[in-house]
């Protein structure tokens, strides 16, 4: 039986395989299902700031939040990337890697400089090693995304919005659109655009306490970081159902490879059982002769 | 049936509060402000404390307790946009160099120019492999 050993073993080992990635699967789907739940919980914070930011950008008069304020010459551009911690899970962190860096190529012949934003393992050690310039990272961050975490990174990025250091700011995630479906996406989070924040409801203005400017401050500031949350929070829902279809057809591949290896295995054994029948006829046949 | 002001309570990650109040008391930057329904439009910072909400005279004061965050107050509606974070000014100061520290660690030893060939291939690679892995898998079935 040469060979049929060599086969079972094979059989057992991607058996295990299978096993693996079948638990991988089960386990993806239920984070995703506490993914989307976050996603969604963090939709009426942005909803209601986002009203408020609205009808800020529009009333207000006496003071100009710098996030509104168009800039004539842009020099420099600044970029948070958002990917995943960890790998095997399709190609959802080169899909936004490749969008990241075509659009840095662009930068870059238009002579801007870039300064990147990671978040995410995968992001990260990817700008490293292209050789970006990293002005800050965050990597860790678990299955729940906590805006406690990102607030240092996104505040190294705001301040040099501020200063001048950059003259625009771009996020790009992985956007959720159904368990099958995520869809890389760049977008412009500074300067904030009018179209982005919509147009308000009625031309009045709010009494401020104490005063205007630093409750616009607060404000713009905590607009741009729930914008940044909800991405994280999305590109983490992306996460875990990209996972969960590649490691599914993983125990598809390995179902039909097992398929396939027994297929080998059965008709060794048979060739091997033929083989041995015919040379005890012929040997019976050499001795009643 | 009373006079009454909607009010939602709301953090980047949770829906807090939502509900019908006739009275509201929340720490704000100033000091303490209490609303009742039909207050001018007003947008305030809040303190960390305690946030009261009568929702009617019979029942008891709800007692939320927020890190801080933001309240809007419109005629007909109060928006509180709790931080889910404890903030301020130092802290926040803190975390951005922390971050900003660990980023220029890791930028020592590094040369500094973008290898986007490098890159470009080093992606067309892992797409490549997907992609023969998918033609393989139509192959087979």
């Amino acid at each position: 039986m040469a060979g049929s050993k060599e086969i079972r073993t094979k059989i057992k080992s991607v058996e295990n395989t299978r096993k693996i990635t079948k638990a991988m699967e089960m386990v993806a789907a239920s984070k995703m299902r506490k993914a989307q739940d976050r996603m969604r919980a963090s939709r009426p914070y942005a909803d209601k700031i986002r009203n408020v930011a609205a009808h800020l950008s529009f009333a207000q008069s006496e003071y100009r939040h710098p996030f509104l304020i168009k800039r004539d010459v842009v020099k420099n551009v600044g970029l948070i990337v958002v990917s995943s911690d960890k790998g095997l899970c399709g190609g959802l962190n080169t899909n936004v890697l490749r969008l990241s860096l075509n659009q840095m190529k662009t930068w870059e012949a238009e002579g801007k400089g870039i300064s990147v934003s990671a978040i995410g393992n995968k992001g990260y050690g990817f700008m490293n090693r292209i050789g970006a310039q990293v002005k800050s990272h965050i990597t860790g961050l678990g299955d729940t995304p906590h805006l406690e975490k990102l607030i240092g990174s996104i505040k190294v990025m705001l301040d040099a919005y501020i200063a001048g250091e950059i003259d625009q700011l771009y996020i790009c995630y992985t956007k959720f659109i159904n368990t099958m479906k995520q869809e890389p996406t760049m977008q412009q989070l500074l300067p904030l655009s009018g179209e982005q924040l919509g147009s308000p409801t009625g031309h009045w203005d709010y009494i401020y306490e104490p005063e205007a400017k630093p409750v616009v401050d607060e404000l713009m500031t905590r607009y741009i970081e729930s914008l940044i949350y909800n991405a994280v929070a999305e590109n983490m829902a992306s996460e875990q159902s990209a996972r969960m279809v590649a490691m599914k057809s993983a125990s598809d591949n390995a179902k039909s490879v097992i398929g396939e290896l027994k297929l080998v295995y059965n008709k060794a054994r048979q060739a091997a059982i033929t083989k041995e029948i015919s040379e005890i006829v012929g040997g019976a046949a050499a001795v009643s002769s | 049936m009373a006079n009454t002001v909607h009010i939602d309570v709301v953090s980047a990650e949770e829906s807090i509060f939502s509900g019908e109040a006739e009275f509201v008391v929340a720490p704000a930057g100033g000091g303490e402000v209490g609303i009742y329904p039909n207050h001018a439009p007003m947008i305030t910072t809040i303190k960390p404390g305690a946030l009261r909400i009568k929702q009617s005279s019979e029942q008891e004061e709800t007692l939320i307790f927020i890190s801080g965050g933001m309240l809007e107050v419109q005629p007909g509606m109060i928006t509180v946009l709790a931080d889910t974070a404890i903030r301020g000014q130092d802290l926040d100061e803190a975390k951005a160099i922390a971050a900003k520290e660990a980023a220029e660690e890791a930028l020592k030893n590094r040369s500094a120019d973008i290898d986007y060939a490098a890159a470009q291939a080093e992606l067309a690679e892992a797409v490549a492999q997907i992609q023969a892995i998918q033609k393989l898998r139509k192959t087979i079935h």
